[in-house]
């Protein structure tokens, strides 16, 4: 018999509990779930569009009683839980309906606060929390005109704004003396007031309510102090408070909420809480975001694999009213520890502040332009050092040069067929149609359903913003911490650190050690576990061919038609007419019809078949070229130009220089691809600041430049040091590659990685620690020891390497 | 038409990979799972026709070389959200020889390396 789960609660964190459970283990349970409220399960934000009249209570559903039906659970709407019989281990609902429980799950959710204060009985006193109290709210807006919101909050606001749209006089009180004053700062607060007002929304402010007047139903409400005002719709909106009646009659400890650990158990193990009624480290949650982590979590435990753990969330708060942005995250008042950058543009109504601590971001508010929310909310959650980028970052991601975020574009402003995916060809439209049909909450739901987002990733910036605008406030952006990928709970860090804590050297040992939930992985995660054990135990770990991409395992570049293509390495840029010849012959013997010249200063021979590439690469093999790594997450090119040798300008000999470091760090595997240039003079004509390493040679020297990179988002480089000698040069270089190699995540290029982790922790590294420099170095000169070997070579001749990659088995049809 | 085809032995097949199979016009992707089972797919991706053998495999599923779309080996049919289906064809494998049935295929085909 399969074990039962009870839920309590058919709101949004419980629900989302159930589908995170059936996406990881569709038929553990029989599952049975309670509602006081009669309706399946709903979008609650979505209740202020409704309210304002921009949406309808169809448009706002989540999961309707097909969806109960098709997963065999069994739904009672419309039932409240009175009690728990934890003894006999069965929940009983007010009209005596019981479920017996292996394994029950809180998500009671809160209760709005009625202040104690005569007439909060009165007809016509409602509060904002469910789809009963916005058809009441509706019935009377419809007939009546004055309207009262007790609460200048971000509910109080979002309703005032919703019975302005419809038609109302909208009064709102509030007791402190700026709105919403713990999501804002003083001066944001008193910008928003002024817009509120302009749209014709009145205020009282620092104003305590004293009685609601009326005999049934309600007609004014008095003040401390004596003012009286008409009212004949008074909306309460001043706080909730945790649903826990249910829990603590059934002696569950609570304090504020139900208290719960870090896998989401409350003091019973066998019961689970998850969402507003939870106390978690002393926090309770308000917002749909946390509550949506704390279901993987509960999740990942009620389906019995055990390892995932809730570690508290980071919140960050808008407004839903529509024209009105504001966004706010972290400590954005700051102390005498922190220091903040503020830009006001009064005639734009724009305001930013920045709060920094170390040259993090610490906490942030804006109002009126908040395309960049997001990003400094990342950056806050990540502890991204932003001393690289200070100066810009006020102006927002799009002066960094993100070609994807294009300028002041900003997706609301957007026309439904605009193309935002360029490389899945995905507009607007489909996104949002996505979203709203298939109810989507986050990226890596997006990325899944449509594709966008999925490939280059420049447009995720406008894809989040998208969803963010689509959604409201409920966009729940994926934790920091991101799983590797869907196959593990685990993030890179926490598997490159178990694969070196446990000296782990096989892949299928990394999966049995972290208790992997798929047989054996997926295209993403065996890459990278397959570089993690690579990079960590050179010489001892047998690369797993079966876990490399195509291009590597082929060591030749896939194209559209399934052909191939060779690049054999040409040292620094350098090539010899033997060379060119043998490249010539080889192009004629194997009919090549296309070779080209590369951007990276080497010929490319294009469309080969795959049995065909030994053959092609013993020729040149022949003539000494091995292969270029044009395929690999490794040392692609060295660029250089004619330098000292030859220019009038130049100061060193850059082409040696290339040359020598191309024949250094060819072959070393790396978390991506990694590109290198030498310039002679700073005219830098190798282009090398847009390098992962960039070489240019100074009267006195070498100027060592890093994190560079063209492509998707162009990112200069960033002075590393300049030295005096060509070992230094070399010294320096390879303890670079050494630190990526080893502190990278897999995929992930220099530039990103040093925007990361930031400048000062690689200067500390790297030029303070001298000694580590030279650990580093030492370290990347042994690990090449290992990886030296030219793979065209293993793979050509009759005792050639994996032979049964390149040739197919042929049968022969015989017709008869 | 219904004839078994013996075309190739479970060793010469990668455990977690795959190999190309050769018939006449035709070209047939034979995959070898961790356990060992084995399936044939038409090589060509129901997306852009990407070569399907040479994708990465994990579980019964295959990974489209060319844009990751994700394939199930046992019925061809593209793992949701994704859309489209390879064409699969009915293997048996018997004492380690693995035969193949070409459905809609010339009329018989004879099994050599
Ligand atoms: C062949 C070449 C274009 C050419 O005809 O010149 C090329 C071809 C490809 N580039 Fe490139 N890139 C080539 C130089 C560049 C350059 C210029 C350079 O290196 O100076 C850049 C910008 C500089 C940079 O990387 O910072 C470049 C930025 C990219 C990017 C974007 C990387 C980024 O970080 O944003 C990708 C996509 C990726 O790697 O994920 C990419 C990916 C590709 C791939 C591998 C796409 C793919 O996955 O199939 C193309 C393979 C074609 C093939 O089969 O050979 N290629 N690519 C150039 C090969 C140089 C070589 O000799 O090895
Ligand atoms: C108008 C409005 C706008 C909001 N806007 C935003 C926003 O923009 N962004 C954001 O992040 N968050 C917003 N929120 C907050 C968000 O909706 C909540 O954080 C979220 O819904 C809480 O989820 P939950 O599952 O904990 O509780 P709920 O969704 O409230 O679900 C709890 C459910 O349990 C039921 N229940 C309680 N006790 C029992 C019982 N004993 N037996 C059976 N059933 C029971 C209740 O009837 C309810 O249906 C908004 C909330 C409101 C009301
Ligand atoms: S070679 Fe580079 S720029 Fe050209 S199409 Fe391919 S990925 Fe795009
Ligand atoms: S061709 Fe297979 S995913 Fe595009």
């Amino acid at each position: 018999m399969k074990e039962k789960l009870v839920l309590v609660g058919n709101g949004m964190a419980g629900v989302r509990t159930l589908e995170e459970l059936l996406k990881i283990e569709p038929d553990l349970y029989d599952i049975t779930v309670f509602g006081s409220e009669p309706h399946g399960n709903y979008n609650r934000i979505l209740l202020s569009p409704v309210l304002a009249g921009e949406k309808e209570i169809g448009d706002i559903m989540l999961n309707d009683e097909n969806w109960y039906q098709e997963n065999n659970i069994k739904l009672h709407t419309g039932k409240e839980v009175v009690e728990i019989d934890r003894r006999n281990r069965k929940v009983i609902a007010e009209d005596g309906t019981t479920a017996s429980y292996n394994r029950l799950l809180l998500a009671t959710g809160s209760n709005s606060v009625l202040i104690p204060i005569p007439g909060n009985d009165l007809k016509g006193v409602v509060t904002f929390r469910n789809i009963h109290d916005v058809t009441t709210i509706l019935e009377i807006a419809n007939k009546k005109k004055q309207a009262l919101v007790i609460g200048g909050g971000l509910l109080g606001l979002e309703a005032a704004y919703a019975l302005k749209q419809q038609g109302m006089f909208v009064t709102v009180v509030h007791l402190m003396d700026s709105l919403m004053e713990r999501q804002l700062d003083p001066e944001a607060s008193s910008m928003l007031r002024e817009t509120l007002e302009n749209r014709g929304i009145q205020f009282l402010m620092e104003t305590a309510t004293e009685a609601l007047l009326g005999e049934d139903e309600v007609w004014g409400a008095r003040f401390k102090g004596g003012l009286e005002i008409a009212a004949d719709l008074v909306v309460m909106a001043v706080g909730i408070r945790p649903n826990i009646a249910l829990a603590q009659k059934a002696r569950i400890h609570c304090d504020r909420g139900i208290v719960v650990n870090d896998t989401m158990q409350t003091y019973d193990g066998r019961i689970y809480a998850v969402g507003e009624c939870v106390q978690h480290r002393d926090q309770v949650y308000g917002l749909v975001a946390p509550l949506f982590e704390q279901a993987k979590v509960c999740a990942n435990h009620l389906a019995q694999l055990g390892f995932a753990q809730y570690r508290g969330s980071l919140t960050f708060s808008k407004l839903k009213v529509t024209g009105v942005d504001l966004f706010s995250t972290g400590d954005f008042m700051g102390d005498d520890t922190t220091e903040s950058i503020v830009m006001k543009d009064v005639d734009r109504g724009i305001y930013k502040k920045i709060v920094l601590k170390n040259n993090r971001i610490h906490g942030a508010v804006m109002f009126g332009d908040t395309v960049d929310g997001s990003w400094y909310y990342q950056m806050l959650r990540d502890q991204t050092d932003i001393s690289g980028f200070r100066g810009q970052l006020l102006y927002g991601q799009s002066h960094l040069g993100d070609s994807g975020h294009g300028g002041a574009n900003t997706a609301a402003d957007m026309a439904d067929d605009v193309e935002v995916c360029g490389c899945n060809g995905v507009c607007k439209k489909d996104i949002v149609n996505a979203i709203t049909s298939k109810g989507l909450f986050t990226l890596d739901d997006v990325r899944d359903h449509t594709k966008a987002s999925s490939s280059c990733g420049s447009c995720t910036g406008l894809v989040e913003q998208i969803l963010s605008f689509t959604l409201g406030g409920d966009y729940s952006e994926a934790p920091t911490a991101k799983p590797l990928c869907k196959c593990t709970d685990y993030t890179h860090e926490e598997i490159r650190q178990t694969i070196q804590r446990q000296k782990l050297t096989g892949i299928r040992s990394v999966m049995d050690y972290l208790e992997y939930r798929s047989p054996d992985g997926c295209h993403i995660c065996r890459p990278a576990i397959n570089y993690y054990l690579m990079s960590s135990w050179p010489g001892e770990v047998v690369d797993d061919p079966r876990s490399r991409y195509i291009n590597e395992r082929a060591h030749a570049n896939i194209q559209k038609d399934g052909t191939f293509s060779v690049i054999p390495r040409i040292w620094g840029g350098l090539v010899t007419p033997a060379e060119l010849r043998a490249i010539a012959d080889a192009a004629d013997k194997f009919n090549v019809s296309t070779v080209k010249i590369t951007g990276g200063q080497r010929i490319g021979l294009y469309g080969l078949k795959k049995n065909e590439l030994p053959a092609v690469w013993s020729d040149l093999n022949q003539s000494g070229m091995p292969s270029g790594y044009a395929y690999g997450k490794s040392l692609r090119t060295v660029k250089t130009c004619v330098g000292e040798e030859w220019c009038r300008f130049g100061t060193q000999d850059s082409t040696s220089m290339g040359v020598r470091l191309e024949k250094l760090t060819w072959g070393s595997w790396m978390p991506h691809k990694f590109k290198m240039a030498v310039s002679g003079c700073p005219r830098n004509c190798a282009e090398a600041t847009i390098k992962d390493f960039g070489v240019v040679a100074v009267e006195s020297g070498w100027e060592l430049h890093i994190g560079g990179n063209g492509g998707v988002r162009v990112r200069p480089t960033e002075l590393l040091c300049k030295v005096k000698t060509d070992q230094e040069v070399v010294e320096h270089c390879c303890a670079f590659i050494q630190l990526y190699r080893e502190d990278a995540y897999y995929l992930e290029r220099t530039a990103p990685w040093i925007e990361r982790v930031g400048m000062v922790k690689i200067r500390q590294q790297l030029i303070e620690d001298g000694g580590n420099r030279k650990a580093l170095s030492d370290r990347f000169l042994s690990s090449q020891k290992f990886a030296q070997k030219d793979p065209w070579a293993e793979r050509t001749g009759d005792a050639g390497f994996e032979t049964h990659e390149f040739f197919p088995l042929e049968v022969k049809v015989s017709h008869e | 038409m219904s004839d078994w085809i013996e075309i190739s032995s479970v060793d010469e097949i990668p455990p977690l990979g795959a190999r190309v199979v050769h018939a006449e016009e035709m070209e047939i992707a034979l995959f070898r799972t961790a356990n060992d089972e084995i399936y044939a797919v038409r090589d060509r991706c129901p997306h852009k026709e990407g070569p399907l053998s040479q994708g990465i495999v994990h579980g019964k599923r295959v990974t489209c070389p060319l844009h990751n779309l994700v394939l199930e080996l046992s019925d061809g049919k593209a793992v949701p959200p994704d859309e489209g289906c390879a064409l699969v064809y009915p293997i048996k494998v018997e004492e380690s020889r693995v035969w193949i049935k070409l459905q809609g295929v010339a009329s018989k085909i004879k099994g050599s390396k």
